[in-house]
């Protein structure tokens, strides 16, 4: 370890016992953090893991309920960014927040005129930061006119202004291209010479490999544990984020039949530079469990996104059913599709599946509007609300969703009672698909269970599922087949039977080449 | 705490933090409050007052709709003020104009009215759904262009018609007039108050009972979610902004038909702003914005008694201005309590009623 600082210096800053809760989930459990002075400590685990609830903690965004926090050996509470500011810790967001019609200096200065004016002397900081940080614009250039890693490099120096020596790094690299990286690997190990310490959020296991001093992982809101780069492999990490532990052994009697129900023929979605989907070819079947393995951000969101019709494909195919009932609905709405017989498990149960204030029989309704039972047969645009209560205490009881009745708002369940009453709703209207994109995430462990049964038990019944996770267990144990995306493409077949979660590990980070060939 | 408590506390709570408000301020001012309530009150079984107090109600009541429509949507339509007024100079002009048989000729100008206001929305909506522009700033400038082509349009070159020393819209025919009840000494109340009533009425089944209000609803509370549920944001917003200039447009029909005939310069302004206050107040339900349409006519129109005790009109204003802003504090404070109350109330039930829970695999 590059260990800069003396054995008996205290740690840059040290997390002990970080609980928080939200109502209904634990976002944190017991986390322990320590980061060594002048190290780059990366901050790995899935989306929905804890990563950004613990950094908000610690740069005061948030309260944790348990805990404390110590910056450079002193106790502190944060009550507010400004706090954590004052003691020299720095978060540069994932999204930027810069003024695209200020200046660069501007830009830097805004908020932070007290500390040395607007003036020359201002200036002069500003430049010898901008040469610590490798930006070479003039600082009066407007933001507008930088590309993504200026405006990046022009947020750290905002951060660096205010005095942080403390930097967290909210998944850096994510709006990066390849060689944008490694010139912002070299800053970062530049300005570790310097005596900066760095937090670096990531899921990208081999950029934390390679600029990380040391690795914490943690998965589900709790600590997994700390690795040295040196000696874990890629491999490892994956497995430790998302974990190995097979679930038990079950039944594994194949249902999968030779009626397709869904076929996606050379699916193109165009993005900014890259496309987001890239010649995507696949076909589930009627009782088949299609698994999406993939490092998250690699295309599974446009995939889920692009087939239900809320983005529109900008080449290929969807056809849903086979021959003669075989159905092309590349331009078909997203009603339509759900019409046709599409359930929609979103991944942001939150954003996407629920309305937060209504009551459960309202949440019950949304996606089957336009369908009985909820939508009455005969008046065409009414709503039944007494026959939406009923199927909707249907789903309460079949789906074992635990709340006192179907009136009250759904943010007053927990988190996996509302993907439950989620799951139930796509699950009625006898759908021939399911879309179910993380199924389980955010909810505790009784309900993933749950959840699980209720999938198969929906498989068996001749449902076609294209289930997307990056829970390896998950996927392992319920999909037929499993393909794995890597930046838009499916790069690899894995027949979940045989593969380990060691081998799909490394097929979606592209550690090593492709596992097996297109089978 | 019950549904029924957290919808009427926070009014409720909002007026009493108003009057006491201003009876502090009374106070200071050398007043006695307790009087000017006293005189208000009494008021109403003045001369026209109930009555007054009851049309104007209605105008307000359309108003409070209108603005309401867009609200369910998250859609800020301060242009209520310059649609119903272009509606109402507009459907005063083709009323005045087309002579019609009885009955029909009302209906005209009431479709005309609805027409030109949802019209008027048109733009802003389509801007707002189509390129993102804020139907606040779009609205707002059209407020400004209708009080130019109200101008033009009343003007003796164009529709105007000089009557004394007032211009107005030429006078519609007898065939026109929307019947009121003649309640003798006490004023006529206008016809319109019952089409207001049925307005209210359609707006509750619209949005609690069909499609498109569920739609609506949940457009507006998480458009994403609703995206994912197969609601078209963008057709959503285009139908709540046209639907609110529709209804806006009839906010100047009762008096343009139960009263003037015509509309002229100096026809009343401010309605559209009134109502956005209302729909405030009344939380966007149709009997909610009907008690604060009531309330606000009620202030309005009994404050003319407050100068015969001496006491200065305007406190009336600040009673609304208190009014509005904190039943929009009490409204957000309640909300708050009311949700971690809920939640507390599911997880204590629950835990209540739970039997311990087979471990599952891996934690």
């Amino acid at each position: 370890m590059t260990d800069t600082a003396e054995p008996d210096a205290p740690y840059a800053v040290e997390l002990a016992g970080i609980t928080k809760r939200f109502p209904g989930v634990v976002a944190n459990r017991d986390i322990s953090l320590r980061v060594r002075q002048g190290e780059v400590h990366a901050l790995c685990g899935e989306n929905g893991a804890g990563k950004s609830t613990l950094m908000k903690i610690l740069y005061g965004q948030l309260r944790p309920d348990e805990g404390t926090i110590a910056v450079n050996g002193e106790p502190v509470v944060f009550r507010s960014p400004a706090d954590a500011i004052r003691v020299g810790i720095g978060m540069v967001h994932q999204h930027f927040m810069l003024a695209d019609n200020l200046t660069i200096a501007e830009n830097v200065l805004l908020g932070a005129e007290r500390r040395l004016g607007i003036g020359a002397k201002a200036k002069a900081e500003i430049a010898r930061l901008a040469a610590t940080v490798g930006l070479d614009d003039d600082p009066d250039t407007l933001v507008e006119h930088l590309g993504v890693a200026d405006r990046q490099r022009c947020e750290i120096i905002k951060v660096l202004y205010r005095g942080a020596r403390i930097v967290i790094l909210d998944e850096p690299t994510a709006v990066l291209v390849p060689q944008e990286v490694e010139d912002l690997f070299e800053t970062i190990r530049g300005m570790q010479a310097e005596g900066y310490t760095f937090l670096f959020i990531s899921h990208k296991l081999d950029e934390v490999r390679a600029i990380a001093d040391s690795i914490t992982v943690i998965r589900r809101g709790t600590y997994v544990g700390t690795a040295d780069p040196r000696e874990v492999t890629t491999r490892k990490l994956a497995e430790m984020m998302v974990g190995s532990e097979l679930p038990s052994p079950q039944t594994r009697e194949s249902t999968v039949t030779d009626r397709e129900v869904l076929r996606i023929e050379g699916l193109q979605l165009a993005g900014e530079g890259a496309p987001l989907l890239d010649g995507i070819d696949l076909v589930v079947h009627a009782g088949e469990v299609l698994g999406i393995a993939g490092v998250e951000g690699n295309g599974q969101t446009e995939l889920v996104e692009t087939i239900m019709g809320i983005r529109r494909a900008t080449a290929g195919r969807i056809v849903l059913g086979h021959g003669d009932r075989a159905r092309d609905i590349t331009k078909a709405t997203t009603l339509e599709r759900r019409e046709a017989g599409i359930g929609y498990i979103p991944e942001d149960r939150s954003r996407h599946a629920l309305l937060a204030s209504q009551p459960l029989w309202a949440n019950r309704v949304l996606g089957h509007q336009t369908r009985p039972p909820v939508a009455r047969r005969r008046l065409i645009g009414l709503i039944n609300r007494a026959a939406a209560r009923k199927d909707t205490q249907r789903i309460v009881e079949e789906f074992d969703v635990r709340t006192p009745g179907v009136d009250v708002p759904a943010a007053a369940l927990s988190g996996g009672n509302q993907q439950k009453l989620v799951i139930g709703r796509e699950l009625s209207g006898d759908p021939v698909l399911l879309i179910a994109a993380h199924p389980t995430r955010g909810v505790d462990v009784g309900a993933q269970a749950g959840i699980w049964d209720e999938l198969r038990a929906a498989r068996h019944r001749g449902l076609a599922v294209l289930l997307i996770s990056a829970d390896l267990d998950e996927l392992i144990g319920l999909s037929d087949t499993i393909k794995v995306m890597l930046r838009g493409r499916l790069v690899a077949d894995a027949d979940p039977a045989t593969v380990t979660p060691e081998q799909l590990g490394a097929a979606m980070t592209g550690a090593d080449g492709p596992e097996e060939g297109a089978a | 705490m019950s549904r029924l408590q957290t919808t009427l506390l926070p009014p409720l709570l909002a007026v009493l933090f108003a009057a006491l408000l201003c009876s502090i301020a009374l106070l200071i001012s050398g007043d006695n409050p307790g009087a000017a309530l006293a005189v208000m009150v009494t008021q109403l079984g003045a001369g026209t007052t109930a009555v007054d107090v009851i049309n104007t109600g209605a105008v307000y009541y359309i108003a409070g709709l209108a603005v309401a429509v867009g609200f369910k949507m998250k859609l800020f339509n301060i242009g209520v003020e310059g649609q119903f007024r272009i509606a109402a100079c507009v459907a005063a002009i083709v009323g005045g104009l087309l002579p019609l048989p009885p009955v029909l000729h009302v209906i005209v100008i009431l479709l005309t009215g609805m027409l030109v206001g949802m019209l008027w929305a048109l733009v802003p909506a389509l801007l707002r759904a189509y390129r993102g522009v804020s139907e606040v700033i779009s609205t707002i400038m059209l407020n400004a262009v209708a009080t130019g082509v109200i101008a033009w349009l009343i003007s003796p070159a164009a529709f105007g018609f000089v009557q004394g020393n007032n211009i107005s819209t030429p006078p519609i025919a007898p065939t026109g007039h929307f019947p009121g009840i003649d309640l003798g000494p006490s004023g006529t109340i206008f016809g319109m108050v019952f089409v207001a009533a049925l307005l209210g009425v359609g707006y509750w089944f619209l949005l609690g009972r069909t499609r498109f209000g569920f739609e609506l609803t949940a457009s507006g509370e998480s458009p994403t979610a609703a995206t994912a549920g197969g609601v078209e944001a963008r057709r959503m917003v285009l139908i709540a902004m046209l639907m609110s200039g529709a209804v806006a447009g009839l906010i100047g029909l009762p008096e343009v038909l139960g009263r003037e005939h015509a509309y002229t310069l100096v026809a009343p302004q401010g309605y559209g702003f009134t109502g956005i206050a209302i729909a405030l107040l009344g939380r966007n339900h149709p009997a909610g914005i009907a008690v604060g349409a009531l309330l606000w006519a009620f202030l309005d129109k009994s404050a003319l008694a407050l100068d015969n005790i001496g006491v200065p009109r305007e406190i009336v204003l600040i009673m609304q201005g208190v009014i509005v802003l904190s039943v929009v504090v009490a409204y957000e404070i309640v909300r708050r309590y009311a949700m971690a109350a809920e939640q507390r109330r599911v997880a204590a039930e629950l835990r209540a009623q739970q039997q311990p829970v087979a471990e599952g695999a891996a934690t």
